[in-house]
């Protein structure tokens, strides 16, 4: 087996809140209490092979995004391992951190905050790449910044405006140029076409696409929308709470989806078709409170199958066969499965 | 039948410094007791504008520059603010996109809800409190007698969301516009307030006009759908032939680019360019440019709407037949 691009094992990523002037009243008064923490990302695992597109699912706040960010070093992971091509940069210093840089970008969600406004689209598209090349090489820098301007659908002359003068679809075609100015192996995309109308959206996939095809590119795709996963992703995450419920190749997934919360997402998403053959599974309640989690199944409290194992202990990522991983205590009880 | 609410001709301008945004320029369309329609469109097609038009909450710039909405046979258009201030909340009432921003901050849920009730009946204040705990259960949320004297900070997107919808159906009005009802919420929340809403309306016999760029969530909700396109109705028509059979090449590329799982084809179709500038729209047929179809005419001439097959009206040259591609 080839090296995957990016292997993640048991990432965790907490976030310390408090420190308010309330807290520090408190401290000052001889009163101690401990700091809540957001328990955004509890112990993740996955690994993309070269190539491959893998899509992080959830709603807000199953923490998919804070995935993204701490792979991309955003964040400082409170533990666990990121591995880029074997290495590990999980506790990497900011120097050490620039040659990953090369080998890892990312896309983000909002195309009119993630371009700095002042700059001309040139030195956006060129500002990556000139981080890495040293010397003579920075000479061949315009050429290539045109070559890519070109390889995402912009003419030459867009290079000389700002980003003010682009429509949504646009902008993020110039995120897609900055990214790839590096030629990196893999690209992590927050949510890339949630902020567009539906028909540029799928220019937006289209050309992720076609880049995949022509660089080999691997992806990490964090989006909401399920529909756009199935047609973009090899490979699915479904996260819940910071956890990762179901881990499956699409097809097994959307065809045979194991986890209670899987299904009632699949049988949540609205369809253009007029009859649907899903069974309904429709989830009460709401996600429960980062801060304090539950004890047992991370689902248990909305799950219309819970029974007390639930309650007393968390499930772990099993094989079920075909590729798919399933935490749920229904794989070890499968006589439990009805409502 | 006659309808309920008829909108003939509508044209709401806004006159900015960079020149005239004619964000909506002659939209028709009528709507029965009980029905339920769906305004599609991307961001700019004007949707959003057609409901505040019709509840009267455009402000300066904007203005309504001529057109009729008859609410019963009533212009509300000519009818003056404080006849509107009698139909909103009471005759028509509207859930707006943003739970967060929607409700005052500063105000408990339960004075929020019974202003409705004090401004638009003249039930005394024990029946309002009464009505406001109903109506609080009948969307969902336990516990209403406690949560009236709670904050809307207190309550997550969903719930708010819910308050909302309750706020909107307290007056039983006869007509609810939902201006993209489910857009800020999670996709299990959503299809809770979907259900929620269809269910409310089926029981209280309103009419919805339900504002969505989502053609999914309107195919599950809609009897009949209007598409805009740069402030004008490019197709109208029954929810199923719309999504089935669409005659206007704009609405067959919107429906193209959501991925269909059963025919996953490595590419989606997709609609080549942008919407232009609506202060500087091109002469003939807005949709020319982006439009697989288009030839000399649609530069020249301004296609009408006119019937096409089934239940389907489109303004387009050159409609697509029921099978054709665009």
């Amino acid at each position: 087996m080839t090296q995957p691009m990016l292997e993640v094992r048991d990432l965790k990523m907490h976030f310390p809140i408090g420190g308010s002037m309330l807290d520090r009243l408190r401290i000052s008064g001889g009163l101690r209490f401990e700091n809540p923490v957001v328990h955004a990302v509890n112990g993740v695992s996955f690994a993309i092979q070269p190539g491959e597109v893998m899509a992080l699912v959830g709603e807000s706040g199953c923490g998919k995004s804070t995935v993204a960010k701490t792979i991309a070093r955003i964040y400082e992971p409170t533990a666990g391992e990121i591995r880029i091509e074997g290495q590990d940069i999980a506790t990497l210093g900011f120097t050490d951190l620039l040659p990953i840089r090369a080998k890892m970008q990312m896309i983000f969600q909002d195309p009119y905050a993630s371009l700095n406004p002042r700059q001309k689209v040139r030195d956006i598209v060129a500002e990556p790449l000139l981080e890495q090349v040293k010397g003579a090489e920075r000479r061949e820098v315009p050429a290539r910044i045109a070559a890519l301007l070109a390889k995402v659908g912009l003419n030459a002359e867009h290079a000389g405006r700002y980003p003010h003068q682009f429509s949504g679809g646009q902008r993020q075609r110039i995120g897609i140029a900055r990214a790839l100015s590096v030629t990196p192996g893999l690209i992590i995309a927050d949510e890339p076409v949630s902020a567009l109308d539906v028909s540029i959206q799928a220019q937006i996939l289209n050309l992720m696409m076609d880049l995949r095809d022509e660089f080999g590119l691997a992806y990490l795709f964090i989006s909401h929308d399920l529909s756009v996963v199935q047609h973009i992703a090899d490979r699915v995450g479904v996260m819940y709470l910071g956890f990762m419920v179901e881990n499956a190749p699409r097809d097994v997934l959307f065809s045979r989806p194991r986890h209670p919360y899987t299904r009632a997402l699949l049988s949540a998403a609205p369809s253009i078709k007029a009859h649907r053959d899903r069974e309904e599974i429709t989830l009460t309640g709401e996600v429960p409170s980062a801060l304090t989690l539950p004890s047992g199944c991370c689902f248990r409290t909305r799950c219309p199958f819970a029974w007390d194992r639930c309650t007393a202990e968390r499930p772990k990522l099993q094989d079920v066969g075909e590729g798919q991983t399933v935490a749920c205590h229904l794989t070890d009880e499968p006589e439990r499965d009805k409502p | 039948m006659t309808a309920l609410l008829k909108v003939e001709n509508l044209r709401t301008w806004f006159h900015t410094f960079s020149g005239v945004v004619k964000a909506v320029n002659g939209v028709s369309f009528e709507i029965g007791a009980g029905e339920v329609m769906g305004l599609v469109g991307e961001s700019g097609g004007g949707k959003s504008v057609v409901g505040f038009s019709i509840l009267g909450l455009i402000d300066s710039p904007g203005q309504i520059e001529g057109g009729q909405i008859l609410l019963n046979g009533e212009d509300l258009v000519t009818a003056g603010e404080p006849r509107l201030r009698q139909i909103r909340g009471k005759e028509i009432s509207m859930v707006f996109q943003d739970p967060m921003t929607s409700l005052n901050p500063l105000h408990t849920v339960g004075r929020q809800m019974d202003e409705v009730l004090r401004l638009h009946t003249k039930l005394t204040a024990p029946e309002r409190l009464s009505a406001c705990v109903e109506m609080l259960e009948s969307v969902g949320i336990s516990r209403a007698a406690e949560r009236l004297t709670a904050y809307p900070h207190q309550f997550s997107g969903g719930m708010r969301q819910r308050v909302v919808i309750a706020i909107a159906l307290l007056a039983k009005p006869r007509l609810i516009i939902a201006d993209e009802p489910t857009t800020a919420l999670d996709v299990t929340i959503q299809s809770q307030i979907l259900k929620l809403m269809r269910r409310q309306i089926a029981e209280k016999g309103a009419s919805m006009i339900l504002i969505t760029h989502d053609l999914a969530v309107v195919s599950e909700m809609a009897d009949h759908i209007t598409v805009l396109y740069c402030g004008k109705v490019v197709e109208t028509g029954a929810t199923r032939d719309i999504i089935e059979t669409p005659s206007h090449p704009y609405t067959r590329g919107l429906i193209d680019s959501i991925p269909d799982p059963e025919h996953r084809a490595a590419r989606l179709r997709q609609i080549p360019g942008t919407v232009p500038d609506i202060r500087n729209l091109p002469k003939g047929c807005n949709f020319r440019d982006r439009c697989p179809r288009a030839q000399a005419i649609c530069a020249v001439e301004e296609p009408a709407l006119a019937p096409r097959h089934a239940s389907l009206s489109s303004a387009c040259h050159f409609p697509l037949q029921p099978g054709e591609l665009a």
